[in-house]
């Protein structure tokens, strides 16, 4: 989240859409209940399905699965259109009046520079700003050059009518426009929009591209930066946040630094594309302090072997060839590349998709490690659970190991949540049996290989053997003393800028901020963006102080937010270019005449006046935000609409570049794709309140309120199948066939696309073959191997099913 | 809104209570608020149900609906009603959790034949106290919400509590405590009443002419009320009764029928003991058991 769960409540229009918040965040979901009881806010849903959100809606729209960035495209028309843009933000804090290279263009479905043999832009050279000779980007404040950012953009959007808009999406007219309407009341500093998402944006193959198109949205409004607006990313789990914030991306280390690619040998290669220079007069360009993360990070996993000579241990980091995701990691089990997978907190057999593809994977692995505190579906992947699960154990030779972990209530440790709020948890009882914390696990993973690697050598054995790892008991380090370690220490004095004769942090003592960090090895910190968690004061994340000085639900004593326990990313920009609030209503960060002044923490030093002009958005070298995304994203500095990879229809819009023309599809996977010649209904897929992920299927009373799989569909196609509420339905996809209860429902709206109707079904994820739920084919049986273009997000929520009435399941036999 | 009292007696199921000990404050009515328009139908209220009040509801099957269970059980005292109400081109869909309205003239209580077997406390709530309860089932027909439902296994009724025994230490009931969108308000009736006229307010400013509030006259009002976007037709919300009464039935029963039925009883323990004397005790047969642990069995499956 940009903003935080509390500050929903100062929304005065809340859109959700891409997401399901009653359903999956429904605890979260009280501060939208909150902004409509209290701040009079609007709420819009925006979704296939007329869920439980939309419930409580006072608009809701229905939408194809897939088709969001036409949707959000032709919003972006009205708002150029109608001249309902915040003018003066737009053109202060946005790059909409930079000049963008005279050679880029789209066309067919294409920016400049695709290779066609290799389904990649090679040459994204276009894909920038004129520069003068000061390498500073050329602009255009009045805005006439037709190759201003602005100008371009409305060009690529003119094609998104209203009417392409129903014909693409199927929503209709009036309903699209009134959304429009709706949302346009926000783009002045009165009122602000807050933006709702979670995996109804990202498990598509242009899931980044969807966020983008709501973020370039928000900015169009002027609605970053300031109370109750954002780009709010709902995330998934209680800790989800956490893992995402210490590398969940293969290529990536803690705090968003990059893991080198196999073309930088060098420390210096690396950091040659690293140094961020600003491009606009006066701008902060904080990455220009990426070597200070960067060195701290490796003093940190590296202690004293990491020196100024050995280049901060650089030759200790793998050098990545190609992004190993879970697409990938399967694709390889799947081709007999690959002898052991450690499954940590992961059910791969359920969340992986294409389920023959996974269980195929696995049973050709020599070894699979289960590090769960729950039985699942993948530690039982080689059982026989009769149709559920249709394996011969003799024929599978992989060897299993269960390690069960304690859950959360059984050890203690931090969270981070969707607010970027860090907070402790406490221990509450012992985990049952065997169960040891995954701290645990690892720590006596790491000895014994460790022991080994000192005894026996082996090709490179220095960054195991020289890993820090000086905890007061090394089989079992204290979550607090990770916590410390996160947060870095100095590792000598640290004499104060302002006085080089004082010493303003002594050896030893622990970092109060990112600020501090330097990249002579003399600080460590294993991620920056966490720094200052853990001070000389103590644990702040442990910090429950509920008080609200200023009743925008800043909270600034509960917990830490990163960065630097900001509350609202961006909040430079809830004031205009002269430091004064946009109004009254939306105060937030503000130029007093000599600081900036209010309840969060400014964006950059206090002291730098509005006169300086730097630009809130200081993690980008312009400081400004981008309508134009420059070479950011793999699939174009604009967001176009391009097809799921099961695609419903021939795209309108570019008859020849139908589905994004950048996923990656393994070889294995080139005919598993349908066409809605075989598959003429749209699915999607999606959580449930009374569930949480495949966990709560243990749990008896969740089992209670949530029995049984079954398949959503509207009254239009079950008249047509002949089929009624409770009927045993067969769904069938190009990857496979499960069976579930029809669930009859007036929900799922009848729409039109291109001219035909267009049937959608949405199947829940959570029923499988383990656990109280009555037992039940895995879901990712039907979904598509491939994901989003950026992040390889699996494209779970759009993809094309056939469905007929068929017979229930035979009872299952007993367990092999 | 603590109301921490104590649970004094105001009604007792076919016998008197004693007028309260002069001097002694009269406990405040209290309501729980149930915003339909603020419910997303999650279900935390039904499994905050289940846990607190310690039931054992089996896991059943889908019926191709959101209602699980299907219905109110002996262990499930409330569940979510979900209904899809179209209108022109519109949708709404309108979620109500149902469960004992708690009726200040409560029909189970005037229906009830055993001797303190439902009460109605000084606040208004009406609680079965399970050791007088004889199974009868005059609950359930004297109920104008078709709440309570009999045990086949204890051969008693059962139904929410209101969470009595959380209310007297001063808490709110465990399903208000759960719900996380505060669609479940509990304090005192007149607080309820209150903040149901704000939210109502703010409905009607959203279009829903027709909001307003549910505390029926029929029955005296209730202690658990709803706010409904469409407050002229509460039948809309899975049948919630557009004006219940208590049936007439329970009227003669308690008026006419009264003397005839204890001279009916009286008649029937006279027979039963001419039956022991004449036939001696009944015994429990092997079939008697298989059938009776069958029963129980598809109560708890």
């Amino acid at each position: 989240m940009t903003n935080s769960w509390n500050d929903i409540k100062n929304a005065d229009v809340v859109l959700i859409m891409g997401g399901n918040a009653a359903e999956a965040h429904p605890c979260g979901f009280k501060w939208v209940v909150e902004a409509k009881a209290n701040n009079g806010a609007k709420l819009i849903v925006v979704d296939p399905r007329f869920t439980r959100s939309a419930a409580v809606s006072d608009l809701y729209a229905p939408i194809r699965p897939g088709t969001d960035i036409a949707f959000l495209s032709g919003l972006m028309r009205y708002l150029l259109g109608n001249g309902k843009i915040h003018q003066e933000y737009v053109k202060s804090f946005t790059n909409a009046s930079y000049i963008v290279k005279e050679g880029f263009k789209f066309e067919d479905g294409l920016f400049t520079g695709y290779d066609e043999s290799k389904k990649n832009y090679v040459d994204r050279s276009t894909w920038d700003y004129e520069f003068d000779e000061q390498g500073m980007a050329k602009v255009d404040e009045t805005l006439q050059n037709p190759r201003c950012a602005i100008n371009l953009l409305k060009a690529h959007v003119e094609r998104y009518t209203p009417e392409m808009v129903e014909r693409i999406c199927g929503t209709p007219k009036d309903k699209f426009l009134k959304v429009c309407e709706l949302i346009a009341t926000t783009a002045n500093g009165e009122r602000s929009m807050t933006s709702l998402y979670a995996l109804g944006w990202t498990q598509h193959t242009t899931g980044a591209q969807n966020i983008r198109s709501m973020a370039m949205i928000q900015l169009l409004l002027g609605n970053m930066g300031i109370p109750g607006g954002g780009v709010n990313a709902l995330r998934g789990h209680s800790n989800v946040q956490g893992i995402t914030d210490f590398a969940l991306l293969s290529t990536s280390t803690p705090g968003y630094l990059v893991l080198p690619t196999e073309k930088e040998t060098t420390y210096a290669d690396y950091m040659k594309s690293r140094g961020f220079k600003p491009i606009r007069p006066g701008q902060t360009s904080f990455w220009q302090n990426y070597g200070k993360f960067f060195v701290s990070q490796q003093k940190s996993l590296f202690g004293a072997a990491a020196t100024k000579e050995n280049d901060w241990a650089y030759d200790y980091l793998p050098k990545f060839d190609t992004a190993y995701d879970v697409l990938k990691m399967v694709d390889m089990m799947a081709g007999g590349q690959m002898n052991g997978l450690f499954c940590q907190g992961l059910n791969v057999m359920m969340a992986a998709p294409n389920k023959a593809k996974v269980q195929a994977g696995l049973s050709k692995l020599k070894w699979l490690v289960i590090i769960d505190p729950l039985e699942t579906e993948t530690a039982h992947f080689w059982e026989n659970h009769g149709e559920f699960n249709n394996v011969d154990p003799k024929a599978i030779q992989t060897e299993v190991f269960q390690l069960p972990t304690t859950a959360y209530a059984e050890d203690e440790g931090s969270f981070t949540n969707s607010s970027r709020v860090i907070q402790w948890h406490w221990k509450a009882v012992d985990g049952p049996g065997e169960s040891r914390s995954d701290i645990q696990i690892i720590a006596d993973l790491h000895s014994r290989l460790r022991a080994l690697y000192s005894k026996e050598g082996g090709a490179f054995p220095d960054p195991i053997v020289n890993t820090t790892w000086n905890y007061a008991k090394p089989a079992h380090p204290d979550p607090v003393e990770l916590l410390k370690e996160i947060n870095g220490y100095a590792l000598a004095d640290l004499p104060d800028p302002a006085d080089p004769s004082k010493v303003m942090l002594k050896a030893g003592q622990l970092l109060p901020g990112f600020a501090v960090m330097r990249d002579d090895g003399t600080t460590s910190g294993a991620c920056w963006i966490y720094t200052g968690v853990y001070t000389e004061a103590g644990n702040m994340a442990m910090r429950r102080d509920a008080s609200d000085p200023t009743g925008l639900g800043i909270h600034p004593n509960w917990g830490f937010s990163w960065p630097a326990n900001r509350r609202i990313l961006y909040n430079r920009a809830s004031a205009d270019p002269a430091g004064k609030a946009w109004s009254e209503r939306k105060k937030y960060i503000t130029w007093n005449g000599s600081r900036w002044v209010g309840g969060d923490v400014p964006d950059y030093a206090p002291t730098v006046a509005p006169d300086k002009s730097v630009g809130p958005f200081i993690m980008n070298q312009e400081g400004t935000a981008r309508l134009f995304s420059r070479t950011a994203m793999p699939d174009g500095p604009f967001p176009e609409h391009y097809e799921p990879m099961d695609a419903f229809i021939v795209n309108p819009l570019h008859p020849k570049v139908t589905t994004n023309p950048v996923v990656r599809v393994f070889a294995a996977d080139t005919k598993s794709f349908g066409t809605p010649d075989k598959f003429p209904i749209v699915a999607t897929s999606y959580r449930l309140a009374e569930h949480f992920h495949y966990w709560t299927k243990n749990v008896h009373d969740n089992a209670v309120v949530q029995p049984e799989m079954f398949v959503e569909m509207g009254e239009r196609l079950a008249k047509a199948k002949g089929i009624k509420n409770g009927d045993w339905v067969e769904v069938s996809s190009q990857r496979g066939m499960i069976k579930a209860k029809a669930s009859v429902s007036k929900r799922i709206r009848p729409i039109m696309v291109d001219g035909k109707p267009c049937d959608v079904v949405g199947l829940p994820i959570h029923y499988g073959f383990i656990g109280l739920t009555r037992k039940s084919y895995p879901l990712n049986t039907l979904t598509p191997p491939v994901g989003d273009a950026s992040t390889n997000t699996p494209e779970y929520k759009a993809f094309l099913v056939d469905v007929k009435k068929t017979t229930p399941p035979a009872s299952q036999p007993a367990v092999a | 809104m603590s109301v921490m009292q104590a649970l004094d007696l105001r009604r007792r199921s076919a016998s008197s209570v004693p007028a309260p000990a002069a001097g002694k404050p009269a406990a405040v009515p209290v309501a729980k608020l149930i915003d339909v328009s603020k419910c997303i139908g999650c279900k935390a209220c039904q499994t905050a149900c289940l846990e607190w009040n310690q039931l054992d509801q089996p896991i059943g099957y889908t019926d191709g609906t959101y209602n699980n269970p299907t219905d109110l059980t002996t262990a499930s005292w409330t569940v979510m009603r979900y209904t899809e109400y179209e209108h022109g081109d519109d949708l709404e869909w309108l979620i109500r959790k149902d469960g004992c309205m708690h009726c200040d003239d409560p029909g189970c209580l005037k229906a009830c034949p055993a001797p303190g077997a439902i009460v109605q406390y000084t606040n208004g709530i009406v609680d079965f106290i399970s050791d007088n309860c004889i199974g009868c089932g005059y609950c359930v027909k004297g109920c104008p919400f078709n709440i309570p439902r009999i045990s086949q296994v204890t051969s008693k009724a059962y139904k929410c509590t209101l969470c009595s025994d959380r209310v007297v230490v001063g808490q709110a009931p465990a399903c208000a405590k759960a719900c996380p969108t505060q669609a479940i308000y509990f304090g005192t009736k007149e607080d309820m009443i209150a903040h149901a006229g704000k939210r109502i307010t703010d409905l009607k400013s959203r279009g829903y002419q027709n909001a307003g509030l549910y505390n029926p006259p029929g029955v005296n009002g209730t202690h658990v009320m709803y706010v409904l976007q469409h407050a002229d037709k509460p039948s809309l919300y899975a049948g919630l009764p557009d004006n219940p009464q208590i049936s007439p039935l329970v009227g003669i029963w308690k008026g006419v029928m009264k003397p005839l039925s204890l001279a009916a009883i009286a008649f029937a323990g006279a027979f039963g003991l001419m039956h022991y004397v004449t036939k001696g005790p009944n015994r429990v047969t092997e079939h008697d058991e298989e059938k009776a642990a069958e029963v129980a069995g598809s109560e708890k499956a």
